[in-house]
């Protein structure tokens, strides 16, 4: 069970967007995770040194704040093992069958509008929901 | 210049998700578990505030002829709503909320050195392999 962080989540949230942002007024490209971490292991990648550079920024976030904030990052992770194994698989599948995940779909594609962006995200937030349900439930997991 | 501003703003998305604790699996189902006891409805805010930034951001940006290190705007165009998108974003959304991650917190939570977020990763990009070869 976590408690309800209002300030951090806006100014984390900004900070996101300000990627999202910041990375198509320079490289006119869209933030989007999972396409720019699948195509990186596509052949015939012309234009893989951006998206290199972007993926080891967002891996080396948590170095740089640990050493700027003097913190560790906590996490509780819920799940058993499999859950997370089968987790990731349907994430990595799903998300480059449906053509973006969070990120590309739910914070580039609903800030400019686009219909199959808007749908994407009402049915994976549905899916997640229902699915976190089914677990709790179920009693397992959690 | 083009890597120089990728890296900065790969830094500045996983910052944003450290400072949000969206890294934080069990704060990525506090909010999916709307029907459970003690909803934690923080991941709406980062949401809304990342929507809210990008939104006006983008309306600035687009009115400029080309990006500053490139000649176009890379923008996908297609509207069409399909079997595809929709059956990828369920399998997707399945997966987020066994998890707890998606593909953006899962990298930026790698460092952490996490066994089971290093499992994640590692399936999540046998997932992205597999559906490169059986669907293309």
């Amino acid at each position: 069970m976590t408690t309800f962080t209002p300030i951090s989540a806006l100014i984390g949230g900004g900070m996101i967007g300000l990627s999202a942002v910041l990375l198509m007024l320079t490289n006119g490209r869209i933030a989007g995770i999972s396409g720019i971490l699948g195509s990186l292991f596509e052949p015939n990648q012309t234009d893989r040194t951006w998206k290199i550079a972007f993926v080891s920024g967002l891996f080396l976030a948590a170095f740089i704040y640990g050493a700027v904030s003097g913190t560790t990052v906590e996490v509780a992770l819920p799940h058993r093992l499999e859950l997370m194994i089968v987790g990731g698989l349907l994430v990595g599948f799903g998300s480059r069958l449906g053509g973006g995940c969070t990120s590309g779909h739910g914070v580039c594609g609903v800030s400019r509008f686009s219909k199959r962006s808007i749908v994407a995200t009402a049915v994976f937030m549905a899916a997640a929901i229902v699915t976190v349900f089914a677990i709790d439930v179920a009693g397992g997991g959690l | 210049m083009r890597m120089v501003a990728a890296l900065f703003a790969g830094l500045i998305f996983g910052l944003g998700l450290i400072v949000s604790q969206m890294i934080n699996p069990a704060k990525v189902i506090g909010f999916l578990n709307v029907a459970g006891d003690g909803w934690d409805p923080s991941l709406l805010l980062v949401m809304g505030s990342a929507m809210i930034i990008t939104t006006i951001g983008y309306k600035l940006v687009f009115k400029k002829d080309q990006p500053v290190f490139d000649q176009d705007f890379h923008v996908p165009t297609s509207q069409v709503i399909d079997r595809r998108l929709l059956s990828g974003a369920a399998i997707f959304g399945i997966g987020w909320g066994l998890g707890g991650l998606c593909p953006g917190p899962a990298i930026a939570a790698l460092a952490l050195g996490a066994p089971q977020i290093l499992w994640f990763v590692a399936a999540m990009l046998v997932g992205m392999a597999a559906k490169k070869l059986a669907l293309n």
